[in-house]
């Protein structure tokens, strides 16, 4: 097993353990979806008109849940410290760290997003373009917030600031994946475009989230 | 002098007071010029005496984007030359950005109630213009959050430089939003077609604000460098008490 094949696998672990984050993304997301229709009413039209945007800004706000612990965990048990000394280039360690965040936080959001989606009125396939535009849109928030996690990796009360130093970062991607998936509910505009913007956002932000996150570990830790 | 001299903030700082009173004099004077043209520019057929406000809207737009850019040339100064005096650039620019940012969006909107009817509409340039202030706020937040300067100011850097890469994408995707949602009612100020008259004072405020931003700057950045003084020697006293 590779050292990286090693982290992912070991990251993972730690997430689906006792104490760890990945249902709790889910059920966060669950919760904020079934607060909406309390907020502005059982309407079932309207649910349908804005349930693309209740679910991309849920899963915005449920892919923050657990970054502010997925590298100040290893800051406080000391592994960040040999991950740093280690001999495999630090963006591809962030990388893979990113990877395995995405699988535990991002991946069961989207698994779960068609069958929340049922509940705010939205058929089969729009359920099934909704839940495209998030498996794409996904990887790009968790790699904007590897670099709010690495900044904020050495502050006591990082979660706060990570939260105000990411939103704004992805104003694009949620523009764009509401887009698309607006597109596919309502109509009347093509899917492809915003789609094909929203998966270059991802290749982009796949690219230069790494590289951000390990610059800003490295001199944080010095 | 070369840009390298100025890296010992002792003769940073002797630069800078004997600069400082210069350009703010320069200032008050372009100040007083600019205002004078602006006020006998000629109203504007259509929306009278309010296009004077743009006078003051279109320059503090223009630096508070030109700020961003001097503090992604001061970041890059912090992580790849470790320019002693780069965060200090940057930790004196982010308020005054915000300050211009926030100064512009509040003329647009005064502008907006006679001119539109509303104080605010979720229009491209509005919005990009609100987003660039929560990042301005956020970068702000940061340098207040960690204790240590130096460590601050590299943390801030990749936070300024990324900003600087994610900056014009906001600005593209969110022109791609509004005129996906209300292409039809998409509120355009004049473009280039303006006259002269009115074009000329505006870039002679430009000047004038251009000013103002570099003698804030440098002010700020001498009061940065005093601040530093006096956490040292604080730091220095404890340490020695103990």
């Amino acid at each position: 097993m590779t050292p990286l094949t090693a982290l992912l696998v070991r990251d993972m672990r730690i997430a689906m353990r006792v104490g760890g984050s990945a249902l709790m993304g889910v059920l966060f997301f669950l919760v904020v979806v079934t607060l909406i229709p309390f907020a502005i009413g059982p309407d079932l039209a309207l649910l349908k008109r804005i349930g693309p945007a209740i679910l991309w800004l849920a899963a915005l706000l449920a892919s923050l849940l657990a970054l502010d612990r997925l590298f100040a965990g290893d800051h406080d048990d000391g592994s960040l410290d040999l991950i740093l000394m280690g001999r495999a280039p630090l963006e591809l360690v962030v990388a893979t760290k990113g990877l395995a965040h995405w699988l535990t936080t991002g991946l069961p959001l989207v698994i779960c997003a068609p069958l929340i989606g049922l509940l705010l009125n939205l058929d089969l396939p729009e359920d099934g373009a909704l839940m495209l535009t998030l498996f794409v849109g996904t990887p790009a928030l968790t790699f904007i917030g590897l670099v709010g996690a690495a900044i904020a990796v050495t502050l006591r009360r990082g979660g706060l600031l990570l939260a105000v130093i990411v939103l704004p970062l992805t104003v694009p991607i949620l523009i764009f994946g509401v887009a698309a998936a607006n597109a596919a509910v309502t109509g009347p505009t093509a899917f492809g475009t915003p789609f094909t913007i929203l998966c270059a956002l991802t290749l982009a932000s796949l690219v230069v989230g790494p590289f951000a996150a390990a610059a800003a570990l490295r001199q944080e830790m010095e | 002098m070369a840009l390298i001299d100025l890296a010992n903030p002792s003769r940073f700082l002797k630069f800078a007071n004997g600069a400082i009173p210069w350009l703010a004099g320069v200032t008050v004077l372009v100040f007083a010029f600019a205002l004078e043209q602006a006020m006998i520019a000629p109203d504007d057929y259509q929306q009278g005496a309010t296009v004077k406000i743009m006078y003051l809207h279109v320059p503090s737009a223009w630096l508070g984007m030109l700020c961003w850019g001097l503090m992604s040339v001061a970041a890059l100064g912090t992580l790849v030359w470790r320019h002693p005096l780069a965060d200090v650039t940057a930790k004196a620019a982010a308020p005054i950005g915000a300050a211009f940012t926030l100064l512009c969006l509040v003329t647009g909107s005064l502008w907006g109630r006679p001119e539109w009817g509303t104080y605010w509409v979720w229009d491209a340039r509005l919005t990009s213009e609100l987003v660039l202030f929560l990042l301005y706020l956020a970068v702000i937040a940061l340098w207040n959050t960690v204790e240590d300067p130096s460590r601050a100011a590299r943390a801030v850097a990749v936070l300024t430089l990324v900003g600087a890469i994610d900056l014009p994408i906001i600005k593209f995707s969110v022109d791609w939003w509004n005129t996906l949602h209300q292409g039809a009612s998409v509120f355009r100020v004049g473009g280039s077609t303006i006259y002269p008259t009115i074009l000329l004072p505006l870039f002679i405020m430009a000047g004038a604000f251009t000013l103002l931003f570099i003698t804030l700057v440098l002010a700020a950045m001498r009061n940065e460098i005093l601040r530093r003084r006096v956490r040292t020697l604080q730091l220095m006293q404890a340490s020695a008490a103990n």
